[in-house]
């Protein structure tokens, strides 16, 4: 069916393929500088990413194993996708899920070498999977609940289209999920204490982890598919502030700002952790900030019906 | 004659008969052949009985609707009934005989007073006045009967060719491959008994063979550990086999009725019985010991001694699978009581509990045991909460499961017989050593957990509908379960992948390549056919099982099949909404499918012919010219082996086997407690 909304979803996804890489790339440039200034440095320009990546992309291919190619551009391709159901205002749940056979293809790419270091880098990134995974399904369940919750809804649903027209924003309905959230994002965005994986920065115990063998342009690849996965995850945010008031755009915005910035400080203040305390804090707080806001919206969906 | 009644008649007598045939076969080769026929009838009768009904049951003649299905006799239905009851005592004597020889005498009294219950009431008990109808046939009958026989009957043909190597390998054991594939094709007969009868003492007979011949299959090796674990599995099957004798106690005295459809109903329907409360309670306790739910689990654990056909066998098609078909039938009489509830933290919690089990296993055949008891929780659980959706995704979890698991298995054995190992550390770099095995074994994981494939999408339709049934505590479980179950799978075939690896002497045999592909083909089939297969199988299956019973629907035999139909399938549209898979996402899923299929080699064939550099893998230098050796600080080479994570600390079976057990015993006498105190209170 062609009409306003279904071209205007087109738009959204066009929009994000095209535009997401720009985005991660200068996100990750402020990230550097903001980072350098904490540190008072004065830290490379904020467009630097783009010529790292580009720089990769024209360097001799040299591999261990000529197979984590497309492996890897599996990989990009699923993040893409991933996003592209998000913002084409899809189920959510399907974005999670995608996002998370995405992240089996890295795996896959990097094991296929068995070597040292992406050996233990894959297993820590493995972990930090385990780490997000039940966020993420309750992050959907919990918007999915606040539909219905909400009594604008006749049936709940899990679609993007839907969640952002409701009149308040999810973020009332949804803290605990929230908090939960910015908390796995640290791990997502591979930032310190949990860059136990690999990390963004160069300070990292087990030489880039999960991407020590990735080199030239399968390491861009990588890169650009994290760019895209930022980009998506952080519209997730937004989507906690996002009504069909046109207002809210703004302050989903601003509190993506808000949020990368506490990530970026978190990143800067903290040392990294074993693997074994960042898997008991996050099951922690997912249970418990995820678990009993579960429960308060079942509760209230009850007494609504 | 090629009517229903024959056909089904003709499922449970001739595998009975091959069962023979192989026992008196002389020679392997005769042996193998046989066993070969026995598959192929087996196929053959399965798919006819298929096609009558998915084409032919409206014009079927001396049978009767019922509402859901057809109900019918079988030809010489008083020798069948003799035979049921024939079939306990010879159960009983085969365990009392066998618990005697092997000291666990008290084992043989549980199949004693069991025993005693059913012939008690056979000769004694007040038998039901009218006719009653003994068989029962309807869509889930139907899939079920496809699971036994075409994945049943594929394990058989890849069991010849894999017990030859087995006994190559193992020339300790004593060979009693003809008792090995007899007990196999008994099993098939009192599988299809099981899922077709609706006589409450057939059930049981079939119930109780079942838990018998899995005893036998068990203690194959007849060594100490075969030992142990085949008496426990029996102990486990026969308590909650016992169960049964309760339940055809009352059905006697109390609803005077053998048909368990009529039970069902008045479970269902009648929620102030108390004693129905009870029966319930008693049944899917039966069917929690047979899922090998905890407190039960042990047992399923412990079969992994035996020869892996079996394993496959046990774990996929046939043993457990009888405990859900259980549940699934009693479903709509379960939902929203307080057995139901019982049952559905029972399933939760071991979908949950297993799950972060598996992850410390090494051992690839443990993995598979606690992957299989973590995914039939789940399933006992959606059969717990019993709406529609959720018996829709248990039913989709249990086909896509027979599939993924039979096809893991045997993936397994293979890959034992050829490297002698089937530990996951020495499967490294198995994509290169045995190309074939490590694609079929990969086919069945990536079946098992990876979006978009069968299991995950039933398992995500599960969680949507658990959401729905504001059952919080589930949401929970699934979530973190779901997360661990990624990490054992995704860790394991991170394994197979590898470089610089030899090709390796494959020993495996083509018969059990040829069950193995159609396997592989039968799970990408069925993951493509899944809307049509929800559209014409599942679902009405499921809307006819719950209108049934809500709408009264039930026992009208005026109402002809086609009638029920298309007065249910009539309302099916003010049920969209609750199909967990609408077309929007369906769409997006069949995508992902195909994208997933053919972006990997897509992307293959784009970067085949990239020009790259060689290199050795980043070791800080110490590198000796490879990627495995490097120079340790003695100067010498030593080799490197990259092991897997497995968390001994934290998942161990030290650390959350006994735990589990205490909360699963805690629940199961929850359930029974609540159950007896409420037939307690109503009796007094």
């Amino acid at each position: 069916m062609i009409n306003t909304v279904n071209i205007l979803r087109l738009i959204a996804v066009i929009v994000f393929i095209v535009c997401a890489p720009f985005i991660g790339g200068i996100l990750d440039g402020f990230d550097r500088k903001i980072s350098a200034r904490m540190q008072r440095r004065i830290g490379p320009k904020v467009t630097q990413p783009f010529y790292d990546v580009l720089k990769l992309f024209n360097k001799e291919f040299v591999s261990v194993n000529k197979s984590q190619l497309f492996l890897l551009l599996s990989y990009l391709f699923f993040v893409i996708f991933a996003g592209a159901l998000f913002f084409g205002g899809y189920d959510l749940l399907m974005v999670f899920l995608c996002t998370s056979t995405a992240s089996i293809f890295l795996i896959l790419a990097a094991s296929s070498t068995h070597t040292a270091y992406t050996g233990v880098g894959t297993l820590r990134e493995l972990v930090q999977m385990m780490c997000c995974e039940p966020m993420e399904l309750l992050v959907a369940i919990g918007f999915y609940l606040s539909t219905s919750a909400n009594k604008d809804f006749v049936t709940p649903t899990f679609k993007v289209i839907d969640l952002v027209r409701s009149d308040m924003p999810a973020i009332i309905y949804l803290p605990g999920f929230f908090i939960g959230f910015i908390f796995i994002l640290t791990i997502k965005f591979r930032k310190s204490p949990f860059d136990i994986s690999t990390s963004h920065h160069a300070h990292q115990e087990v030489v880039k982890g999960v991407t020590a063998e990735f080199s030239g342009a399968a390491y861009g690849i990588v890169e650009v598919a994290e760019w895209y996965e930022q980009v998506m995850l952080l519209g997730v945010v937004g989507l906690f502030f996002i009504t069909s008031n046109p207002l809210s755009y703004i302050v989903a915005a601003l509190a993506i700002i808000l949020v990368y910035f506490l990530e970026i400080i978190i990143d800067n203040t903290s040392a990294r952790v074993k693997w074994d305390l960042m898997f008991k804090l996050s099951w922690g707080i997912i249970f418990i900030c995820g678990g009993t806001n579960l429960l308060v919206l079942e509760i209230i969906r009850n007494i609504n019906i | 004659m090629l009517s229903m009644a024959n056909l089904i008649a003709a499922l449970i007598v001739i595998p009975l008969i091959f069962a023979v045939l192989i026992a008196l076969m002389p020679s392997d080769k005769a042996r193998g052949i046989v066993v070969y026929a026995g598959g192929v009838i087996n196929i053959a009768l399965v798919l006819c009985t298929t096609y009558m009904w998915v084409f032919k049951r409206n014009q079927l003649s001396n049978v009767t609707y019922d509402g859901s299905g057809i109900c019918f006799n079988l030809p010489f239905n008083d020798v069948f009934n003799f035979l049921t009851l024939a079939g306990d005592l010879i159960l009983m004597v085969v365990i009392i005989a066998l618990s005697f020889k092997y000291h666990k005498k008290i084992i043989a009294l549980l199949s004693i007073i069991q025993t005693c219950i059913v012939m008690w009431v056979e000769v004694n008990g007040p038998h039901p006045k009218g006719e009653q109808l003994s068989m029962h046939f309807d869509w889930l009958s139907c899939i079920m009967i496809l699971i036994i026989g075409i994945v049943g009957s594929l394990i058989a043909i890849y069991a010849v060719g894999y017990m030859r190597g087995y006994h190559v390998h193992h020339k300790e054991f004593a060979d009693r491959r003809k008792f090995f594939f007899s007990m196999i094709f008994v099993f098939y007969a009192a599988m299809f008994g099981l899922v077709t009868t609706q006589h409450i003492m057939w059930l049981e007979c079939f119930w109780e063979t079942t838990s018998v011949c899995s005893f036998l299959l068990i203690g194959y090796t007849k060594t100490d550990e075969a030992i142990t674990n085949c008496f426990r599995a029996l102990w486990m099957n026969l308590v909650g086999g016992l169960g049964f004798a309760v339940v055809i106690l009352f059905s006697a005295y109390k609803f005077h009725s053998f048909n368990m459809n009529d039970l069902i109903y008045t479970f269902s329907s009648d929620i102030s019985n108390t004693a129905a409360t009870l029966c319930l309670a008693a049944l899917a306790f039966a069917a929690i010991s047979k899922t090998a739910q905890f407190p039960f689990s042990k047992w399923l654990l412990g079969a992994m001694v035996a020869p892996t056909p079996s394993s496959a066998l046990l774990h996929s098609a046939t043993m457990v699978k009888a405990g859900v078909y259980l549940l699934l039938r009693i479903s709509p009489a379960l939902s929203g009581t307080k057995v139901g509830t019982c049952v559905y933290l029972v399933g939760g919690f071991t979908f949950f509990a297993a799950s972060l089990l598996a992850i410390s296993q090494s051992d690839g055949k443990k993995v598979l045991a606690y992957s299989t008891i973590s995914n039939l929780g789940l399933m006992v659980a959606c059969a717990g909460i019993g709406t529609v959706e959720t018996v829709w995704a248990a039913m989709f979890l249990m086909i896509f499961h027979a599939i993924s698991k039979s096809m893991c298995f045997q993936a397994v054995g293979a890959i034992e017989n050829s490297t002698h190992s089937r530990d996951i550390e020495d499967m490294q770099g198995l994509m290169r050593r045995l190309p074939k095995l490590a694609l079929i074994l990969l086919i069945g994981m990536v079946g098992m957990y990876l979006a978009p494939f069968g299991m995950l999408i039933s398992k995500w339709a599960a969680l949507k509908s658990m959401v729905d049934a504001s059952s919080t505590i589930m949401v929970l479980f699934v979530c973190f379960g779901s997360a661990s179950t990624m990490f054992y799978w995704t860790k394991w075939m991170s394994k197979l992948l590898g470089t610089n690896e030899e090709k390796q002497n494959d020993v495996t045999e083509k018969n059990e390549y040829i069950s193995m592909f159609t396997h592989a083909g039968l799970a990408i089939c069925v993951c493509l056919g899944l809307p049509i297969i929800s559209s014409k199988v599942v679902l009405p299956h499921v809307l006819l099982s719950q209108f049934w019973y809500n709408y009264g629907i039930y026992g009208q035999a005026s109402i002809s099949s086609k009638d029920t139909e298309s007065l249910i399938m009539g309302s099916f549209d003010t049920l969209k909404t609750l199909v967990p898979l609408n077309e929007n996402n369906l769409r997006t899923m069949i995508f992902m499918i195909i994208a997933i299929i053919i972006v990997p080699v897509v992307t293959y064939f784009l970067t085949r012919n990239t020009k790259t550099k060689p290199v050795i893998g980043y070791m800080n230098g110490i590198n000796t010219g490879d990627n495995k050796h490097f120079t340790d600080s003695f100067g010498g080479e030593k080799e490197l082996h990259v092991s897997n994570w497995y968390m001994d600390d934290y998942f161990g079976e030290k650390k959350i086997f006994t735990p589990s057990v205490i909360i699963g015993v805690i629940l199961n006498l929850s359930m029974l407690g609540i159950a007896l105190a409420t037939w307690m209170g109503g009796v007094l």
